[in-house]
């Protein structure tokens, strides 16, 4: 078989596997909310620094 | 933990939001929201911030007397109704939040295991304004959750109609169109690659391969047109099924003869075939979908009073009060209603004397005063303490909710697109010119007849056409959003392209909600005498006292002491201060003979020893920029106002609108309904613009429901469209965009019809191949967006939106 069929078929199932990653990010709900995800990722730092200390919030709340 | 409202502009310490009314001061700090403030709190509490010191837990600081609003969750109907999933260790709930409005309000919502250990995991989704949240039940409960939630600011919105969308999905409209538009996009940009070689030519030595990528172009069409224009193809049959041929029509035609020609010129070995062209076309028909579908998933236009009612209310089992369902009460129940509880039925009072917010049903903001044994409507918020009434209708029969029975609310608005009036014609003269052009062929060289039959329906496809619209409407809908003006859908645009009424409500629509002016008319009071009267209304908690307080803001206060205070309902107050008598109320409690026109509640006497000093007059604060919204409006519109107050302020209105304005007092929400029929019978076609849950009949009967909301995200009845109100004096602008839209559709109209007649030439004269098709198609409709999209930004910019 001719190289270039080899390189259209990958070049399909490469971008067939870009297709099912683009439908798990709709099903998986990535469109519902564009905003929160893009602080969600930020907050991140602040939260592994408060980690050690968690426990006196709690106790102090309960 | 000191915490004070201050007024002077600043910025947030926490999220750096400007910091408007509600700012709170702590610790020198300024904060916008609660969220922050708390955020803050946590954070030092963890020693993260080296700068403060606390004394005291924040977080459960200012809580208390709130806590018992949320005791009908323990309610087993009624918990059944909002929660997600239940098990015996854990329980799921999505409550909706109004407040979330920053990042920090999102660290914070994310981060509430901290505060309480029982809860798993919370995630919010910052569109919709909702929380998620996972928790054990094992010590902690629905309750306590929103208990929780409230006491940190983010207080839920628990009503009728959310525990029914919970059990309804969410709506997956926008997730088809994602799935669909990535499988036409991912096919078209496939079929685009492999159809080069056709396009550019092909060696002979590769001729081989041409005819498997003209069968790989075959394959990759049929998931696009089968699933992704699979929509088109049942509108365009609905619609035929009625008589009817809108856009869809010569669209699914086009797409039909595009796929069978390519089809049988690929089978047979004759041609390329345009799948190409018919998979951008599908491709760009669902752009222009999406571009179009901008949606505000925070606001909601569908809502009516279940909205705004809640789940539960203690009613009187015995001697005990219990949280029963709304839906359950009867005629004849007793109910306690405790501060800030909205009132979900007419009903009697029972106890001595309450104060009711109105604010959701008139746009009236100051309380009304109802004594012992009056009757009730619902609607209303209680503010004050505690009071009983015994429920006189269900809660659906009610003043305010019989409304929704009318059949206003049940019919479906029919409303014929200006593209579908010109796709009518449009498909009889394509489908006239391929068969005349066909029969000319027959004579002229048989063997092309076929060729130009199809390529008449296929250059025809109106692609362009039937992106015009969305595309202009798309982009006004974005405009709009910009000057928190908010659309339901693109189809109002076109509604509003057609009114030539305009009717206003009054209180809280053309007038300010929370301002008032209070003026004194009488004899100007010396220093002495106001600091008189600031020390008796000071003990007094009428709303009219307030604003009696307020106009008296910058008296210095004095040492008078107040002897003896007495306040009789629904008459008015009197003090004895320092020896002398204050008497403030109706005329008739400070022994005045009406002799003037009355302004019924919201005129004040005032009594001091045995001299009438004179009156206060309370006035409402028109909106600023209303005068100039209504001269740049006059002569355009015909006006009308449809006011659920008394007539006190006709004369006001008078100097604002033009003359002969029609103006309707004491309209009952009803009566707004049936107002706006009558001009619509007429042959008007009108916008209403309101504020209130009074004006949802006369919303939604109108032909363009506008609802004026000082805060969004929170309350607005079920409309067309929802209003900032600081944008109200761009009303006039916002109206003229869309009507000067209606020229950038027609232009884009011509501009498309253009395109085709060049493609139907060449197609009736034999000479459509595949690559210019390939050409023609793309072309028209990026023009055709840019073309929309510049339009509308230049209008936007020069009526300065």
């Amino acid at each position: 078989m001719s190289v270039i069929l080899v390189l259209i078929i990958t070049s399909i199932v490469v971008a067939v596997v870009f297709l099912g990653a683009f439908f798990w990010a709709v099903k998986s709900g990535q469109y519902d909310d564009t905003f929160s995800p893009s602080v969600r990722m930020l907050f991140d730092d602040k939260a592994s620094k408060v980690e050690g200390d968690k426990s006196s919030s709690v106790k102090k709340n309960d | 933990m000191i915490a004070q409202e201050v007024s002077s502009k600043a910025l947030c310490y926490h999220c750096g939001d400007e910091c408007l009314e509600d700012k709170i001061v702590l610790e020198e700090k300024a904060f916008c929201c609660h969220g922050c403030k708390t955020v803050f709190e946590v954070l030092s509490e963890n020693d993260l911030c080296d700068y403060y010191t606390f004394e005291t837990n924040p977080g459960i600081t200012q809580k208390k007397e709130k806590n018992s609003l949320f005791d009908f969750l323990e309610n087993q109907e009624v918990s059944r109704q909002l929660l997600e999933f239940a098990d015996d260790q854990q329980e799921r709930v999505t409550f909706l939040i109004p407040n979330i409005h920053c990042s920090s309000c999102i660290w914070l919502l994310e981060h509430l295991s901290r505060l309480n250990p029982a809860i798993i995991n919370s995630i919010t989704n910052f569109s919709q304004r909702k929380l998620t949240v996972n928790y054990r039940v094992d010590d902690f409960s629905l309750r306590a959750l929103a208990e929780l939630l409230d006491r940190i600011g983010y207080t839920p919105v628990i009503n009728m109609d959310q525990a029914k969308e919970n059990k309804a999905k969410e709506k997956t409209f926008n997730k088809t169109l994602l799935v669909k538009l990535g499988i036409a996009g991912f096919c078209f940009g496939n079929v685009m690659l492999l159809s080069f070689p056709d396009y550019l030519g092909i060696s002979a030595l590769e001729q081989s391969y041409q005819q498997t990528f003209r069968w790989l172009n075959l394959l990759l069409s049929i998931p696009v047109v089968v699933y992704s224009g699979s929509e088109y193809f049942l509108s365009a049959f609905k619609s035929l099924k009625q008589r009817f041929a809108n856009i869809d029509v010569p669209i699914a035609l086009g797409v039909t003869v595009l796929f069978l020609r390519s089809v049988y010129e690929v089978a047979l070995n004759i041609g390329p075939g345009y799948f190409d062209s018919l998979v951008g076309l599908i491709f760009f028909l669902l752009i222009g979908k999406w571009f179009q579908s901008r949606t505000y998933d925070a606001l909601s236009f569908e809502r009516d009073y279940k909205s705004y009612f809640p789940l539960a209310i203690q009613t009187r089992q015995d001697d005990d009060f219990v949280s029963t369902a709304v839906q359950n009460i009867k005629k004849g129940d007793e109910i306690l209603i405790r501060n800030g509880e909205l009132i979900p039925a007419d009903a009697i009072l029972i106890d001595d004397k309450v104060y009711i917010d109105y604010s959701f049903v008139t746009g009236e903001s100051a309380a009304v005063e109802k004594a012992k044994g009056q009757y009730v409507f619902a609607g209303g918020k209680l503010s004050g303490k505690q009071a009983r009434f015994i429920v006189q209708k269900p809660v659906s029969q009610s003043y305010l909710t019989s409304l929704w029975n009318n059949e206003a609310f049940k019919k479906e608005e029919n409303h014929t697109k200006l593209v579908d009036q010109v796709s009518q014609y449009f498909t009889i003269t394509i489908i006239a010119i391929s068969i005349i052009a066909a029969i000319f062929w027959q004579f002229a060289d048989p063997a092309k007849t076929w060729l130009v039959f199809c390529s008449v329906l296929i250059v025809a496809c109106p692609c362009a056409l039937a992106l015009s619209t969305p595309f202009t409407t798309g982009s006004i809908l974005r405009v709009l959003g910009r000057n928190k003006v908010y659309l339901k859908n693109a189809d109002v645009v076109e509604k509003l392209q057609k009114i030539n009424a305009i009717v206003f409500d009054k209180t809280g629509t053309i007038t300010n909600a929370s301002e008032r002016d209070l003026i004194f008319e009488g004899e100007e009071l010396t220093i002495a005498e106001k600091q008189l009267v600031l020390a008796a209304v000071s003990s007094s908690t009428h709303p009219l006292s307030r604003f009696v307080k307020q106009y008296l803001l910058g008296v210095e206060s004095s040492d008078y002491v107040i002897e003896s205070f007495m306040e009789y309902v629904g008459q008015g107050i009197m003090a004895v201060v320092s020896g002398v008598e204050v008497k403030l109320g109706s005329a008739n409690f400070v022994g005045q003979d009406v002799k003037l026109k009355d302004h019924s509640a919201s005129v004040v006497y005032l009594k001091i020893g045995s001299q009438l000093r004179g009156r206060f007059v309370v006035q409402n604060v028109y909106r600023s920029g209303l005068k100039s919204v209504i001269q740049r409006l006059k002569g355009k519109f015909k006006f009308a106002i449809l006011s659920g107050d008394s007539d006190a302020e006709r004369e006001n209105l008078a100097k604002l609108f033009p003359e002969g304005t029609p103006m309707y007092f004491s309209q009952k929400p009803d009566d707004k309904l049936n107002a706006i029929k009558a001009m619509q019978s007429t042959g008007q076609f009108v916008m209403m613009v309101g504020d209130g849950l009074n004006d949802a009949g006369a919303l939604k009967q109108s032909n363009v429901g506008l609802a004026v909301s000082e805060d969004i995200s929170t309350f607005s009845p079920a409309c067309d469209a929802i209003m900032h109100a600081d944008s109200f004096n761009r009303l006039d602008a916002i109206i003229n965009l869309a009507k000067r839209s209606k020229h950038v559709i027609y232009a884009s109209f011509f501009l498309s019809l253009a395109y085709n007649v060049v493609g139907l030439t060449i197609a009736v004269m034999g000479m459509l191949t595949p690559l210019v098709a390939a050409i023609l198609m793309p072309l028209s409709s990026i023009s055709i967006v840019v073309l929309t999209t510049l339009f509308v930004k230049m209008i936007s910019l020069k009526l300065k939106l």
